[in-house]
């Protein structure tokens, strides 16, 4: 197993998020989880990436079978899991290109391989940027500085490529992409699709689902999963919106 | 001359007397003994001056530093200074104030462009010194150390460019303090005239033992178009004081830029004035680092006299342990000086709870058509910044060490010359070497 979330609960200060989240992701699946603004989609997202800020008051989280709640951030990081923002953070002061050698040497350490030869790093990250339609000179700018929000989000694509993590979860990575910027990032993340690599991407809308087709389609909301389902969940989603799902919550309740 | 509270250094300049430089010049002479007449009547700044009110003096009051005449140049190892020199450049080495031409460069001037030390100059001094000398810094300064420095100066750089010049590489002013418990003072004075352009660079050093005082002045005249580049680097040791004045004027549509890079000394005052013309544009840069028990202070002012003019200031401070940071800017806009622009911002981190800033921005408006803003900001290292860094597996000392760097290297980062940027970068690592930051990296 590669991700297993079992009835997890998550507060931010007094308030409950997250309430009983239950998911599981073997290797290889790509999970796309939807629901309605505020539902906690995002919390999930940190919680998993290891930020702090967030009582986790119930449940268990184990990532290819180690407890992913006990390892830092920067564990978590290097064991290979990776967040894409939703809102990627500015960073002036630091090139791109530094964050993207330290990240990777950070892991390399961690994985007692040696640092990174600075000529394949530089052709590696050639190759990448190009795929990602993205021109070279934001290697050399401040990190996310002045970047546009698709910039942000191709970028975020680009350190995932780089780092070559087991588990991705993007957090809206689609968002405020153009149509054209939404294919490029969707060929980026298929690029990386293998047999052993799992991905998590929270959505809004069914459009990125068609390029990246899901295993399963989950419904987040109230801090719960609520409906399951296969890449045709999605579909019936942008056709109905949730408003059906909470009905049919509501009457369950 | 009768003894008023400074009596041991109105001693000390009657035996100096002969051997300051200038001192068969009338004019110099009669310059010098006024200042030490204002200087034993007012002493150090003290406090209860509006514009000395976060950076208390006393030390160096008490401290009785005696004005040195003696040059240590011995002492100044050349491969040592050479990490501070840029390589493309006339460089001009002034040890314990005074000038050293073994470890100096002035070669292959153009013809008509004047670099020169001070004291060579006033052997026998042009007309134009006589007539600028002490003009600029005398509009806008008149507290202790500038009369402290006319009084005492050792040696200096006369820079002359003549009209439509420009300068194709950067005059270098390197200072070493080599001995402790003295005083040592610089006087440069800088003419560009219409439409002359040139770069000057200022790197203030000291070694390890040296506590001393190094006060250095610079007077600049900008004609009409004519535009000045001014970097300073200030990177003496952890002991040494210091006082820097750089007073500009800045002519009809002429031009000034300076980078000020505090981030050495115990005790670091830096003055920058700049008084604009009509279409006039400045532009001030700075970062101040205080570690340890630092103080330094930046007081910039700029007064806009002429319509059209354009300012901007952009200073950052980065504040740690029990140090201490002062900004003052302080930007006058004359009642004929219409259609001004000024922005100014000053943005601090302060990374220890025993940090402390004082920042103080002034706007003083007497004309009803311009654009001012100004902007202040003090703040500890974002959070959501640490995270992003965690979570692409970087530890969180690293990461709060890489964004501290980062907020001081914005500035380092955007300096146009690039080999002053270089010199500047790896001052600024040394700073921080458990930052762990690699510059074969950057
Ligand atoms: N730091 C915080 N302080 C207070 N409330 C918070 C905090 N972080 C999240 N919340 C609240 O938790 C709830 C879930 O937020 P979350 O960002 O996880 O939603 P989301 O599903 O990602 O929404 P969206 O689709 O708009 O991105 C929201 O009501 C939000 O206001
Ligand atoms: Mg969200």
């Amino acid at each position: 197993m590669m991700l297993d979330i079992e009835n997890l609960h998550a507060r931010v200060e007094d308030k409950p998020i997250l309430q009983g989240i239950d998911l599981q992701v073997s290797p290889g699946e790509v999970h796309a989880i939807m629901g309605p603004n505020g539902s906690g989609k995002s919390t999930l997202s940190h919680v998993l990436a290891g930020r702090s800020g967030y009582g986790v008051t119930g449940g268990t989280v184990t990532y290819r079978g180690q407890n992913l709640l006990d390892m830092a951030p920067e564990e978590r990081a290097r064991e290979g899991v990776f967040l894409a923002f939703q809102y990627p953070v500015e960073i002036p002061g630091v090139s791109n290109i530094y964050l993207l050698k330290a990240a990777l040497n950070a892991q390399r350490k961690h994985r007692g391989e040696s640092e990174v030869d600075a000529m394949d790093f530089l052709r590696l990250v050639k190759e990448k940027i190009r795929s990602l339609d993205l021109d070279e000179q934001f290697l050399y700018r401040g990190v996310n500085e002045g970047f546009s929000g698709g910039e942000k989000k191709r970028n975020e694509i680009l350190q995932m490529a780089i780092l070559e993590p087991k588990l991705c979860i993007l957090d809206e990575t689609d968002s405020g992409l153009d149509i054209d910027a939404l294919k490029v990032v969707a060929d980026g993340v298929n690029a990386l699709r293998t047999a052993e690599r799992s991905f998590i991407l929270v959505t809004h809308y069914q459009r990125l689902l068609d390029y990246i087709k899901p295993d399963f389609v989950h419904v987040l909301a109230q801090g719960r999963i609520v409906k399951s389902g296969d890449a045709s969940l999605a579909l019936e989603l942008e056709k109905k919106g949730y408003g059906w799902i909470e009905q049919e919550m509501a009457a369950v309740a | 001359m009768s003894p008023g509270p400074n009596p041991d250094y109105c001693e000390h300049f009657n035996a100096l007397g002969e051997q300051l430089p200038g001192a068969g010049s009338a004019w110099v002479n009669h310059a010098r003994r006024m200042a030490l007449a204002q200087f034993d009547q007012q002493g150090f700044p003290s406090p209860r001056d509006e514009d000395w009110r976060y950076t208390n003096v006393s030390a160096i009051e008490k401290k009785r530093f005696k004005p040195l005449i003696t040059s240590g140049d011995a002492a100044a190892d050349a491969d040592w200074l050479n990490r501070y020199r840029l390589t493309d450049a006339w460089s001009l080495v002034f040890v314990d104030g005074r000038f050293s031409a073994r470890l100096s460069d002035i070669h292959d001037l153009p013809e008509d462009v004047t670099v020169q030390a001070m004291s060579a100059a006033l052997a026998n001094p042009p007309a134009a010194v006589e007539a600028e000398f002490g003009r600029v810094v005398g509009q806008t300064s008149r507290h202790g150390f500038v009369s402290f420095n006319t009084a005492f100066f050792t040696d200096g750089v006369l820079l002359h460019v003549p009209a439509d010049t420009v300068l194709s590489r950067p005059v270098q002013i390197i200072h070493v303090a080599s001995q402790p418990e003295a005083a040592t003072n610089l006087r440069n004075l800088v003419i560009l005239e219409c439409g002359a352009q040139a770069a000057l660079v200022e790197t203030h050093l000291s070694m390890e033992s040296a506590g001393s005082l190094a006060v250095s002045i610079t007077e600049a005249v900008i004609r009409e178009r004519a535009q000045l580049d001014g970097y300073l680097l200030h990177g003496a040791s952890q002991r040494a004081f210091r006082f820097g004045g750089f007073y500009v004027d800045v002519g009809t549509a002429g031009h000034f830029t300076h980078t000020n890079l505090s981030l050495g000394g115990l005790l670091v005052r830096n003055e920058i004035h700049v008084d604009l013309a009509e279409s006039g544009q400045c532009a001030l840069d700075g970062l101040f680092v205080g570690q340890g028990r630092r103080h330094v202070d930046s007081h910039t002012r700029v007064r806009h006299r002429g319509a059209h003019g354009t300012s901007r200031e952009n200073y950052r401070g980065v504040l740690s342990d029990r140090s201490r940071g002062v900004f003052q800017g302080r930007i006058v806009v004359e009642p004929q000086a219409q259609k001004t622009d000024a922005q100014m911002n000053n943005r601090n981190l302060l990374l220890s709870d025993e940090a402390e800033i004082d920042t103080k921005p002034q706007l003083e408006i007497h004309a009803d058509d311009v654009k001012c803003a100004h902007g202040v900001a003090v703040g500890q290292l974002d959070p959501e910044s640490i995270f992003y860094l965690e979570s692409r597996g970087v530890d969180p000392v690293s990461a709060r060490n890489m964004l501290t760097f980062a907020f001081a290297n914005t500035l380092v980062d955007g300096i146009s010359l690039a080999g002053f940027r270089d010199i500047a970068q790896d001052a600024l690592l040394a700073l921080f070497p458990e930052a762990g930051i690699r510059k074969d990296w950057l």
